[in-house]
């Protein structure tokens, strides 16, 4: 372990960032810019999240990483097993132990509390980049507040789709302040981004840094007549049998056939644990063996 | 019954040891050495080293070798050891007309002091495959001749006396270090040299060839390109004087291109700068006229909303690194992201078709 420095970051590089969150948390929902590093992973592979991570672990943290709500796929274990390696720091799956979670494009399920930090791996820091390529230009919009372009964005959804043709990355606004990229989240994670932990955000490669800090009001843009309506599969989780949680739809046969199962792998085991079982669930324990 | 998929960890390892395997190719072939590497593919250790920003021929050569040739991989190992490496201070700017000029060309002059040198060029070879060369790599030696001693004055220096060429001061202001600050646009000319410098060969060579055919054409005329060795000095303010740490290969290219003025100021060229770590001369020229296009509000011309012209467009894109490893990502699940599309899609489809049986019903 002597090979690195704790979270492999130097501590120079640690104090940048540190002082990005803060400035993060000071301003919420404004985009930060600092000096990003390059990472040993790839950019557009969470290493502004695995920056934001090593500026706030300490060896007293437990961490957990989940990609699509799942701690098992194949780039939340490379992003656990580098901290491992680098900080030593605990780990574990469990959302209730977990002082420090890093993801890519889910909120637990489980409501966090004050005294964890979620971190959000982002692409695309900018919420008017696709409305506006120039990011000379969008940085002047949020200075003005001039969100106009947004809003005209989602009436021409409604004119064309009748409907707000915008189902992940939906926007919101922090704090009646700053339109905000809550990251490629389902709009059902949007409403649980009022949250008494503290939300920070990494874009590695775009060089930003944002935040929520606890219980911030924070508003899915919308229209009176056509309200925000966070949305998941109609259907109950197959495994444990869950009603409210976000699903993933698997195809499961060559003929097509779907079934349902919680994009949330924490909740759903916890859940086949305490003994709910889905319709096509097997008893937890019968599964482990 | 459905148990749901598991095992990430395990096909991690498994693909790494099933990589290492196939990196090493068939075993009854001999290993590549990382000096053969670095002796007998020094081009792309160049490259490796220019993009990679970090001058060390022997670590390119271990790049390469682990990334199986492919340049991109390599480069990225190379950057991420470079952000882990401590800084002491910078050394002072290298001074080019000291250089030990391998090659030296000027398009501008027939002659002019120092002389065209060819140098180890593949300018005037036939591209025909060496046979030989798949038998064995036997070659007789080059002659040598006599080396001019003594520095080598810039060609632009002759035209700069002259008052035909603008004028470049030297800067007061140690520009930052764009590894260590973010990029702020407007970027400086230091700065974006900065990032031309690390950039993607192949992007700024599509970029620089665009300006040649008429998106913001400026025809620029390679007033010099010379590539060698310099002394890299350092200051040591306990001593008082600065020492020499070592010696560095670069290609340096200044580019001649057409005229600024007014009716109160006489026309002069204007200039283009190339400089990149290594035997790199394709990328120094490109870059040169990458750096002239990037000038066009500096020196008063017309955005001619050219791809070359546009600094943020350029300079955000011109990482390789950054580029490859976004446009990579999207090999990564997104299940979640497109669960919600697929929710959204069959509900907007729903309601569609809602529509047109109501509409068929009226």
């Amino acid at each position: 372990m002597s090979d690195y420095n704790f979270a492999y970051l130097d501590e120079q590089t640690k104090r940048m960032i540190r002082r990005a969150i803060l400035k993060g948390l000071a301003i919420p929902g404004y985009q930060v810019p600092f000096a990003s590093r390059e990472m040993p992973m790839p950019y557009g592979w969470g290493t502004g999240g695995v920056q934001v991570s090593a500026a706030v672990l300490t060896p007293d943290d437990t961490f957990k990483v989940i990609d699509q709500g799942a701690d098992d796929t194949t780039n939340a274990v490379s992003i656990r097993r580098f901290f491992q390696k680098t900080a030593g720091i605990a780990v574990t799956e469990a959302t209730a132990d977990a002082s420090v979670i890093q993801t890519r494009h889910r909120i637990p399920e489980q409501v966090l509390r004050s005294d964890q930090i979620i971190v959000y791996q982002v692409p695309i820091p900018e919420p008017l980049r696709f409305l506006e390529p120039s990011e000379v230009e969008t940085r002047k919009m949020h200075s003005l507040e001039e969100y106009g372009l947004m809003h005209v964005k989602l009436y021409e959804d409604i004119s064309q789709h009748g409907d707000i043709a915008t189902a992940y990355a939906y926007p919101v606004k922090v704090e009646g302040r700053y339109v905000m990229d809550p990251s490629p989240i389902p709009k059902f994670d949007n409403p649980k981004l009022e949250m008494a932990g503290i939300q920070l955000f990494g874009a590695g490669r775009e060089q930003r840094i944002y935040a929520i800090p606890p219980y911030t009001k924070v508003v899915s843009l919308d229209f009176e007549d056509y309200p925000f309506q966070p949305t998941k599969a109609d259907h109950a989780c197959d495994l444990c049998a869950a009603t409210d949680s976000y699903l993933d739809e698997l195809i499961v046969d060559d003929e097509g056939s779907r079934m349902f199962m919680c994009s949330d792998t924490d909740y759903c085991s916890t859940r086949r644990k305490q003994g709910h079982n889905g319709a096509q669930g097997v008893p937890y324990a019968e599964d482990a063996a | 019954m459905y148990v749901a998929v598991k095992g990430g960890e395990r096909a991690i390892d498994n693909a790494h040891a099933w990589l290492a395997e196939e990196r090493r190719g068939d075993t009854s072939v001999n290993e590549l050495s990382v000096a053969q590497i670095r002796e007998q593919l020094a081009l792309a250790v160049n490259r490796v080293m220019a993009e990679g920003s970090l001058y060390d021929p022997d670590l390119a050569a271990l790049a390469i070798k682990q990334a199986r040739g492919d340049l991109i991989e390599a480069i990225f190992l190379i950057r991420a050891y470079r952000t882990t490496l401590p800084r002491f201070c910078g050394s002072n700017p290298i001074q080019t007309e000291g250089m030990k000029c391998d090659r030296r060309v000027s398009a501008t002059f027939k002659d002019a002091p120092g002389g065209q040198v060819l140098g180890p060029t593949f300018d005037y070879t036939h591209r025909l495959l060496d046979f030989k060369l798949a038998a064995d790599g036997e070659v007789a030696e080059a002659p040598i001749g006599n080396t001019t001693e003594g520095p080598t004055p810039h060609i632009m220096s002759f035209l700069d006396r002259e008052e035909l060429i603008q004028s470049e001061p030297i800067g007061e202001e140690t520009p930052a270090d764009l590894t260590r600050t973010p990029l702020e646009l407007p970027a400086s000319r230091a700065l974006r040299l900065q990032s031309l410098t690390r950039a993607d060969e192949g992007f700024i060579l599509g970029m620089a060839y665009s300006t040649q055919r008429g998106y913001a054409r400026n025809h620029a005329f390679v007033a010099e390109l010379r590539i060698g060795a310099v002394v890299v000095e350092m200051n040591i303010p306990e001593l008082g004087f600065s020492i020499e740490i070592g010696e560095i290969t670069v290609t340096e290219c200044e580019t001649v291109n057409q005229f600024t003025g007014s009716k109160t100021e006489p026309p002069q060229f204007t200039r283009g700068y190339g400089l990149v770590f290594g035997m790199t001369e394709r990328k120094a020229i490109s870059m040169a006229l990458v750096d002239r296009a990037l000038r066009w509000k500096e020196l008063g011309e017309d955005d001619l909303g050219a791809p070359a012209q546009d600094e943020e467009f350029v300079l955000y894109h011109s990482d390789n690194i950054q580029a490859t490893g976004f446009l990579e990502h999207i090999k990564l699940p997104h299940y979640v992201d497109f669960q919600s599309e697929l929710e959204l899609i069959r509900k907007l489809r729903r309601e569609a078709q809602t529509n047109i049986a109501q509409e068929a019903a009226q």
